[in-house]
């Protein structure tokens, strides 16, 4: 543990000893003006916005899934050493979580469909910017919807895995709440839709 | 955040853990133990329980002492499974248990070698979850200093043993002392330690750890009445944690008799009603050596300790449960030889004064 923590203020500072060069080599030369994140913000391509967000959205939606399926599914295998009845049972708190994980592929389909080559000479259009702009956003807001609602269903399917072991009754009430936390991915997915819904596809300016 | 984190190393031991409470003996079961007539009787009943496996192959006339022996290796047995599926915070929790059982080693075999007994039937009383590899050689000892610098150094005992170093000879009353200042160390650092493991883990074992070191000066407040240990040592063989640190500890350390310790302990509501209709007169170590119903006050502390680890396992994601699990499953063992003496000795009118768990 003590290696990788020194490791990683060693990069910190070397990172920012760059930053800090870099910034002061701009300054003094006279050339300060070229540090402008605002500008460099606007002169990225929307293919770059709308690649990020749809890499967000599956990226972040995989790992809520995973992280989920690894939590309850920890549960379910040191549960059912005494109890086995709860393995079969507890694979719905799994199937959950990887609900979790096809939310983010669909919504990864759906934008990916909106993107499109430009043939014009004339570059990006302003609509064109919109869609990359609302692709990366409606990307990140699915992707953490989608992480923060596999770990809360991963959590909730521990619970349930180890009441289940102990009491036959609990499963059932504990599977409502579980429910309950899955349908926050469900959020998550409706907004992406809305968001990117009046985004039209690449074109281009005619 | 912890829930997160959490099940990566810990996830499947917890399991576990709660499937062994699980296997924890019910109300009914209790019932047909206490119903039985003989021994064979009770070995049958038993053979629906966890402890089957370790019983069926007992010649019939059933001790109880081995039955006794036969139990602690169920127990023993889970908990050295989870002692080798366990990765770093928990094998590390799991080591602190075991060392108050090497405490009570330690002290049995300077005892058994004061007495000058036999090493071999020494080493076999010692309770196997406190074995440590240089133990047996704790019979040369004959000083503390000795016992110190030959063998106790190297165990994960040494740092609790900075404090008795200046006792010089070895007789009952140190060998008490020592004991109670090494489990007063051992608290105090395992307590540390719980509440370095960050939050559930810490609270959970603060509320158990608390009630262990109340309990024990009590039971040190009691068993120092009579004897010559004077008021200022007993003071400080309390350990410095637990509900009544640091008020009531100081009129502990000031009593003289039974009636003004409870009249201490009744200024705690949970302890008051842990109290009512307790016999203060009865020798506290004599465990339910009343007629029945007039229970003693070790009993109370007993059922007290079941009802606290019993509320333990109502949180997930934190390793109080390992404990807790370790301390009922002790009581368990505790309620089975109970209810065999009784058996075996035929005073069945005594045999419900057991603390039933579950």
């Amino acid at each position: 543990m003590g290696y990788l923590a020194y490791a990683r203020t060693a990069l910190n500072a070397t990172a920012a000893a760059l930053a800090i060069w870099a910034g002061l080599y701009l300054l003094l030369t006279g050339r300060g003006e070229r540090f402008n994140v605002g500008g460099y913000l606007l002169r990225l391509s929307p293919y770059m916005w709308g690649l990020y967000g749809i890499s967000l959205c599956i990226g972040l939606s995989v790992v809520g899934a995973a992280w989920g399926i690894f939590i309850a599914g920890s549960s379910i295998l040191g549960g059912a050493v005494r109890t086995p009845r709860i393995a079969t049972k507890n694979l719905i708190s799994i199937i959950f979580c990887e609900v979790v994980a096809i939310y983010g592929v669909i919504m990864a389909i759906v934008f990916s469909a909106k993107i499109a080559a430009v043939n014009s000479d004339k570059g990006f259009s302003a609509s064109d910017y919109y869609t990359g702009y609302s692709l990366f956003w409606g990307g990140l807001a699915v992707g953490l919807a989608n992480l923060i609602c596999g770990l809360a269903v991963g959590i909730t399917g521990s619970n349930a895995a180890v009441a289940d072991a102990h009491d036959q009754q609990l499963f059932v009430k504990i599977l409502v709440i579980e429910i309950f936390g899955s349908v926050i991915g469900l959020f998550g997915l409706i907004v992406g839709l809305l968001v990117t819904g009046k985004a039209e596809d690449f074109t281009g300016v005619i | 955040m912890n829930e997160i984190y959490f099940n990566i190393d810990a996830g499947y031991l917890e399991g576990i853990v709660r499937g062994y409470r699980d296997g924890l003996i019910t109300a009914p079961q209790y019932m047909n133990l206490t119903q039985c007539e003989t021994m064979d009787d009770l070995k049958l009943q038993l053979a629906t329980t966890d402890y089957a496996s370790f019983l069926q192959n007992e010649p019939s006339p059933l001790a109880t002492s081995t039955l006794s022996a036969r139990c602690t290796e169920a127990l023993v047995a889970e908990f050295q499974y989870m002692q080798q599926n366990a990765a770093e915070p928990i094998s590390k929790f799991l080591d602190y248990i075991t060392y108050g059982y090497m405490i009570d080693n330690v002290i049995l075999l300077i005892t058994g070698t004061l007495h000058e007994r036999d090493t071999h039937d020494l080493l076999e009383k010692c309770h196997p979850l406190g074995f440590f590899d240089t133990m047996p050689a704790l019979c040369v000892a004959t000083t503390v200093q000795d016992l110190y610098s030959t063998v106790l150094v190297d165990s994960p005992l040494a740092g609790y043993f900075r404090e008795c170093l200046s006792a010089e000879d070895l007789n009952e009353l140190n060998i008490e002392i020592i004991r109670n200042t090494l489990y007063k160390a051992y608290l105090e650092d395992f307590y540390s330690y719980c509440q370095s493991l960050g939050e559930p883990t810490g609270s959970v074992m603060a509320e158990l750890l608390r009630f262990e070191a109340d309990r024990r000066t009590v039971n040190i407040t009691i068993n120092s009445f009579g004897t010559e240990l004077s008021k200022d040592d007993r003071a400080k063989l309390y350990p410095r944690l637990g509900n009544m640190y640091p008020e009531a500890q100081t009129k502990l350390a000031r009593v003289d008799d039974m009636d003004q310790v409870k009249s201490i302990l009744e200024q705690y509501s949970e302890y008051k009603i842990m109290l009512a209709g307790v016999s203060m007169n009865a020798s506290s170590s004599s465990s339910g050596g009343n007629s029945s119903g007039d229970l003693s006050l070790e009993d109370r502390f007993f059922a007290k300790e079941v009802q606290l680890n019993k509320e333990s396992f109502e949180q997930q994601f934190h390793f109080g449960v390992f404990y807790s699990w370790l301390r009922l499953k002790e009581q368990e063992i505790r309620n089975i030889v109970w209810i065999a003496e009784c058996i075996s000795q035929q005073q069945k009118d005594k045999v419900n004064n057991y603390t039933a768990i579950y």
